[in-house]
Formats: C-alpha cells, structure tokens, sequence
C-alpha cells in the first residue's frame, strides 16, 4: 500500500496551482474566502475560466471535451480548486445531465447540448422533487402526455416541480415525467428535457431561513415541449435517473470543500480568545477540533479508497452512500464550530455585508458575518441528493441483502 | 414535592399564553422583529399592563413575583411565541438595580413599562467569562464617566437605561467591578444597532467619558446573581420553544406520507423523535433545577445555572438540528414558523455562555468546593 500521490500527479498538482494563481480572480476567490454571496455572473465567469483551459467538465470522456482525468487527478484537482477558494461550479448541466446524455442521449442532443453546458449558453436546473414525491421520488405525478400537431410530436406537460435550486437562473431543466401510470411506479417515468422560456412555464422563489432565495417552486401548465426532448426511451427515466443520482461520485463526499472549510475553522479558532488564550487551546474546543480533523483525515482517505476501487466502473451504492452521509456530517460539525467559537458575536446578522461592495464595519471579528447563516443553510446537506436517512436505508439494504 | 406551578403564576402564564396566541401570532412577530426598531412599543406596553413585568419583581421590589419559577412560567410562553420583546433587559438590569436597592421610582416606572432597560455586561473580548471587564469607571466631579465597548446587547436601541458594568479598579478578577446606569440620550454613549439571526435587534454599546451613576462599587454579586436569573429565562425560553418544534415535528410525522405511510411510520424517524422527547425531558428537569436554585445561597444556584445552560445548549443542538432533518426540504423555509423556532433555540446557546463555557464553569465550581 502506499499513499502517496506518484511524481506525475504531484506534477498536475503544481500546474493546478499555478493555473488558480493565474487565472482565478482574486474578486472571485475573496467573496468565497470571506462567505460573501456569488452571483450569476461570478458562476459564469469562472465557469468560462475553466472552460477556456478545458477544465471544466472532469468527469466526461475527452471525446465530448472533458479531460479525461484519472481519478487521482480528479481528486487533486477537486481539493486545490477548494482550497483556492475557487466557487463550486453549478453541477446541474456538468455533473449531472452531461453525463446521463453521454451515456444515454442521442447523437442530435449530445451535440447540441454537451457543447452548450461547456460554453455556458444553457444554464440548466433539476427537476426531480415534487411537493408530494421527496425521498419517495419515483411517485411523482407531473404528467407529460404525448400527441401530435401540425408542429410535431411533443409532450404536454402538467404539474409542479420543487426545490429546484437556482432555478431562477436557468435557461433550461431537465424533469422526470410521468409518461405511465400503469405497473409500477418507476416503470412509468421519463426524462424529459424543457426550456424555461416555454409558455405555461412559472418560476416561484422559496425563501430559505437563512432569507436566501436559492430554490424555487416551478410550475407547469400545458407546456408544449418538443419530442425530440425526450432523452432515451419514454418509462425508461428511472433509469438514467438513477444512473445520474449515483454519478457525482468523485464530489459526495465533498473533502476539497471541508479542507478549505476546515482551514478556516482554525484561522477562527486561533483569533478567537477564551480565558486570555487562543479558543483553539480551550481544552474543550480543541477537542471538538481535533474529532472533525481526524474524521476528515480518515475520509479523506475513505475517499480515495472508494474512487481506486470504483476504477472506470461506479461505486458500491453502499460505499457511496457512506460517502455522502459522513462527508456531509463533516461539512456540517465544521460549520457547527465556526459558530460556536464566534461566541455572542454569532447573533448578529447583517445581510447586506455578505454583499460584494459592502463596505460597512464589521460587527466583531470580520469572519463572523456570514457564519451562522452557512451553518443554518448547511443543513441542507444532510437532506438532499438522498437524505442521510436514506442514504442509511440503502447502506442497510445492501449490507443485508434485503 | 410539587412540580406544578401556583395559581397565580398558572393563570398568568395562561393569560399571557392566550394573548400571545391571540396577538402575537407568527405573521406579526415576523413584522415586529424585521421592523426597523426590532420591537413593539404597543406589544411592550400591552404587555407590562397583564402584568408581565411586574411578575418579574418580588414585592419588596414593587412586584410580585421575581421568584425562579416566575421567570420560568412567564419566560416558556414568550419562547412559544418567539417574542422579540424586551423582557431579558429588563429581567436582568431590573433585578441588579433592584437587588442593589434605592432605585424604587425607576424600577416602578419599569414595571409600568414606561422605561426599558438593557443590560450592558459582555465585551467583544470576553467570550463569556463574566470577569472580563475591561470599560473603565472614572470619578469626575460628584458622579462617575464610563469609557469600553459593551457587545450584542439584546435590544440595546430600545432601551431608555442600560446598566453597564464597569471596572473602578484592578484589571481583572471579581474585584473592583462595578455597575452603573447611563441614560441612553447621555453624549459619550453610542450604539450601532443590527438585526440578530434569530429575529430582533442586537447592538454594539461604544462608551465615551459616558456620564453614569453609581449603582453599586462591588457590583460582581450582583452581575452574578442577575445573570443566573437571565439563564433561568433563556433556559425557559428554550423549553418553551422545544415543545413547540417537538409539537411541530410530531404534527408533520403524522401528517407527512412518502412511499405511501406516514413518515412516522419509519423506524429510523420513531427512534431519533424518541431521543429528542428524551432530550428535552431532561433540559426541562435542568430547567426546574436552576429556577429552583435561584433564590438559594450562591454555590447551588451558581452550579444549577451552568448545570442547565450546558443542558439546554446541548439538547437545542440536537432538538433544532433533528427537527428540519425530520421535517425534510420544507424545514429549511423561512415559511415554516418551526425554522425560526430553531433558529431561536440554536442562538440561545450563545446567549450569557455556550454549553462550553459552562461544562468547565461546573466542574471549577465543584473543584472549588
Ligand atoms: C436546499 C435544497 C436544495 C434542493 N435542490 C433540489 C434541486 O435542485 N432539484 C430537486 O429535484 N430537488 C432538490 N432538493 C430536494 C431534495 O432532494 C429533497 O428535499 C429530498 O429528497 C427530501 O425530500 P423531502 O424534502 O420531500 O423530505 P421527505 O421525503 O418528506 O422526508 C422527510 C423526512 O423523512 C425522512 N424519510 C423519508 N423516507 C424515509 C424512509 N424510508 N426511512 C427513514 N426516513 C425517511 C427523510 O429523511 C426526512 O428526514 C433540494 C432540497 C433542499 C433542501
């Protein structure tokens, strides 16, 4: 066994840096360093960064211009991006749909919407949730019904969508219809590819509470939309939903991002100050840092091991699973301890300081403006892609072979 | 033994419980604390007429009640409600102003509700420890002038008095801290005011050459004492609040069906509401303990206190986090009133020490013994 990364990806690694120290913008990498809130044109911006230096879709084949990483560099690339500060890209078009279409579109749709996702001209959104269909996905009810007009085959669609995240960017989103209400109920679902801008599409924020408009409602009433939208074989959407759900593999666990995280964790924790001394020597405090450390070295390590073993192939549902339950429950406890050591200075919420521009004196130490509202939006985690419980369904499922 | 409340505070809880329900439902309390003020003038004075000031006064004070339990009974309502009110200000100045006596006009204008009080105790520096006292008291002429920064002051802007502590001499330790009571409008007093998290406004006190009076030189016992009795009521503001998500959360596992069940129908969800039950049984049981414990000598209210803070602050963690986790997507919306509850339930443990603070505050004091 031996972990250490070989000379070549040490090599990648050092052109990953010097590439962020190049090319990510400082106005970028700042309002993420200090939790301010990103626009849409801060997405694109990077986004077009990336993909100007063909970095931007990591998980797709070279053919359809990803770059055909290997795992390892993948991996390297995912923390050093974190650890910049870079901004997550928007996973919708390139971690999820681009795949699926990879895997299962037809050569008109791979070519005309893998170049699209990689260019930024369609900004897509996922609608999977319905208001009554959540960790229960496959009984959701939005109905296409397909028919013939002078136009063309199409589908009217009818019915809501919910918790589309950044839906009220998008210029497009892709939905699991239902085609069939006959046999069960996964066997009557379909994948369906929509442009926002078709009539009968509305768009309705759901505020979240920490006040940030970051999902929406998304309702549709006979939309007409094009067969030829249709991605594979109609009832067969589970499917590729499914294939879709377990994709994002190499990210789940999120380790890039709960490095950086924790880094600043203990930046905090240094200038923090309990009984004269740093909190981060508060015997108490320490402790609660130094559990986070080592469950995050350990999955950090978990990771790796998952990714070697998966290989070109996917993951053990289980193994994923696993993935995402403790990677999120680690992003979760370092968000926790951020703020938990701001003391008192926690309270205090300024919305607009999270503003790029805001040039307002800080309330207590400047770090203390964004943090309670990332650990009450970091709730999240633990709730979506699969709820941990679940996620814990699914790990007992195959461990029992139920 | 007797774990129900006496009449009088049962039919004023109710009373306040009913007007709360009645006129301070959550759409209000939503305008209320995002109003630029962060609090209700018609709310506050409604309020100190049912007697809900007075309540937090013994009679020898000009009130009648002022007991833990009091503040206990009165406090689970105003956390029910989620109310923005000024009440801690005036529980915790109120009660040093009143303990440290000669201030009976003040303290009936209080319970009139004509006059508001802060409570300026904590500094930017001092995490909690209540010893960290580094504003400066200087005589000049026959009264005293104030100078140091006093920290997230809860309604700080709507308060006519604040009663800050400050140190007449040494540089550290219980010894030579004093309290002082500086009129809001005084020149050399400024506050920078801004919305907390959890609802309601907070403010940062600046203090320069402040003209103040002298409440009392060795002001440490009381500091003390008042806030033991503000802990009390954060304490009951959270048991108030947790019975409303542990409500919430049952209403929506009856209520909720995926894959064709109520989601309480799930083993996984039965175990982990099962343990948030536990949980704030034994934060309620701490709770009575410290209310108990208040009016007795200093070590056993001192250890009570930091018993059920550290309690409260463990048990709101896991009740506020198990709560949205239960209730799924729709936890996470500002529409729910139950997020705000969270909110609310997670932010008291920053309030007057976090479960930290005061896990190490228990064992000093037992090792002091
Ligand atoms: C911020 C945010 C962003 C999101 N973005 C998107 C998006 O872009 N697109 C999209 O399609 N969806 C999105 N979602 C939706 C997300 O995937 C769902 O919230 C998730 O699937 C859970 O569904 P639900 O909210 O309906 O909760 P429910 O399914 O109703 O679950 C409620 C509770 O019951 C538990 N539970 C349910 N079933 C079981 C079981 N069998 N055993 C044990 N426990 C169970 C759950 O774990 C949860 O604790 C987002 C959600 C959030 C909060």
């Amino acid at each position: 066994m031996d972990l250490r990364f070989t000379p070549e990806e040490e090599a990648f690694r050092a052109e990953v840096r010097q590439f962020l120290k190049e090319k990510l913008p400082s106005r970028i990498s700042g309002k993420v360093r200090t939790g301010k809130r990103l626009t849409k044109q801060d997405a694109e911006e990077w986004h077009a960064i990336l993909h100007e230096r063909g970095w931007l879709a990591t998980h797709w084949p070279k053919e359809y211009g990803g770059t055909g990483w290997s795992v390892a560099q993948a991996h390297i690339f995912d923390v050093e991006t974190a650890l910049a500060h870079a901004p997550r890209l928007v996973p919708f078009g390139l971690s999820m749909l681009g795949p699926v279409l990879i895997k299962y579109g037809s050569e008109a749709q791979k070519r005309h919407y893998l170049p699209r996702i990689l260019d930024g001209t369609d900004w897509w959104c996922q609608g999977y949730s319905e208001p009554g269909a959540g960790s229960d996905l496959a009984s959701l009810k939005t109905s296409a019904v397909r028919g013939t007009d002078a136009d063309g085959d199409h589908y009217i669609v009818n019915g809501q969508k919910t918790w589309t995240t950044l839906g009220q960017y998008a210029d497009m989103i892709f939905c699991l219809v239902r085609t069939s209400t006959e046999g069960k109920k996964q066997e009557g679902i379909s994948f369906l590819l929509i442009d926002m801008k078709t009539p009968g599409v509305e768009v309705r924020p759901i505020i979240l509470l920490d006040g940030e408009h970051e999902v929406n409602e998304v309702f549709f009433t006979d939309v007409r939309v094009p067969a030829e939208n249709l991605v594979g074989e109609e009832n067969k959407g589970w499917t590729y939903a499914k294939y879709l759900l377990t994709y994002e593999r190499t990210n789940i666990a999120g380790v890039g991002a709960s490095m950086a995280a924790f880094a600043h964790l203990k930046q905090i924790a240094q200038s923090q100050r309990k009984n004269g001394r740093p909190l981060a020597e508060d015997p108490l405090f320490a402790a609660r840092l130094a559990r986070v450390e080592i469950d995050l070295e350990n999955m950090k390590t978990t990771n790796l091991r998952v990714l070697a073993s998966a290989g070109e192939g996917m993951a053990a549902m289980e193994l994923t699973a696993m993935l995402k339950i403790r990677g999120t429950e680690i992003r979760q406890e370092i968000t926790s301890l951020a703020r938990r050591a701001l003391g008192p200075y926690a309270q205090p919420f300024v919305s607009e300081a999270l503003d790029e521009g805001f040039n307002g004196e800080p309330i207590g130490p400047e770090y203390a403006a964004p943090a309670s509202a990332h650990y009450f939006n970091n709730r999240k985690l633990s709730i979506y892609g699969g709820s941990n419980e679940v996620q814990r369904e699914i790990i007992t499922k195959a461990l029992l072979e139920l | 033994m007797d774990f129900s409340y006496s009449e009088d505070r049962r039919m004023l809880a109710d009373t306040l419980g009913r007007y709360l329900q009645q006129r301070y439902p959550i759409e209000t309390r939503h305008r209320i604390s995002g109003s630029e003020a962060g609090w209700s003038p018609e709310q506050w004075a409604a309020l100190a007429e049912l007697g809900v000031v007075g309540a937090l006064f013994a009679e020898d004070a000009g009130g009648f009640g002022g007991d833990g339990f009091d503040i206990a009974a009165l406090f689970e309502q105003l956390g029910k409600a989620l109310v923005v009110e000024p009440f801690l200000g005036a529980l915790m100045a109120g009660r040093a102003l009143a303990s440290a006596g000669g201030q009976e006009e003040l303290i009936g204008e209080i319970i009139s509700g004509s006059t508001i009080l802060a409570f300026a105790h904590e500094e930017p520096q001092s995490h909690y420890d209540l010893t960290e006292v580094a504003t400066r008291a200087e005589r000049s002429g026959d009264g005293w002038t104030l100078t140091g920064a006093k920290s997230v002051v809860p309604q700080a802007e709507a308060a006519d008095q604040i009663l800050v502590s400050a140190r007449i001499g040494g540089a550290s330790g219980e010894q030579g801290i004093g309290l002082f009571l500086v009129d809001a409008k005084s020149s050399g007093l400024s506050i920078r005011g801004y919305p907390l998290i959890d609802g309601g406004r907070g403010g940062e006190v600046t203090l320069r050459d402040a003209p103040a009076t002298l409440v009392a030189e060795d002001g440490f016992a009381l500091i003390e004492d008042a806030v033991a009795a503000g802990i009390v009521a954060l304490c009951w503001e959270a048991v108030g609040i947790m019975d409303a998500l542990k409500r919430d959360t049952l209403d929506y596992l009856r209520t909720r069906k995926q894959f064709g069940v109520p989601i309480g129908k799930f083993q996984a969800l039965q175990h982990r509401m099962a343990t948030v039950a536990l949980e704030i049984e034994q934060a309620r049981s701490a709770a009575i303990n410290a209310a108990d414990a208040l009016g007795g000598d200093r070590k056993r209210r001192e250890r009570a206190v930091s018993a059920a803070k550290y309690t409260i602050g463990r048990a709101g963690t896991i009740v506020a986090e198990e709560a949205i986790q239960m209730h799924g997507g729709i936890g996470m919306t500002w529409e729910l009133p139950l997020s705000h509850h969270a909110k609310r339930l997670t932010m008291i443990g920053h309030q007057l020490g976090d479960e930290d603070h005061h896990l190490a505050r228990f064992t000093a004091l037992g090792l002091a013994a």
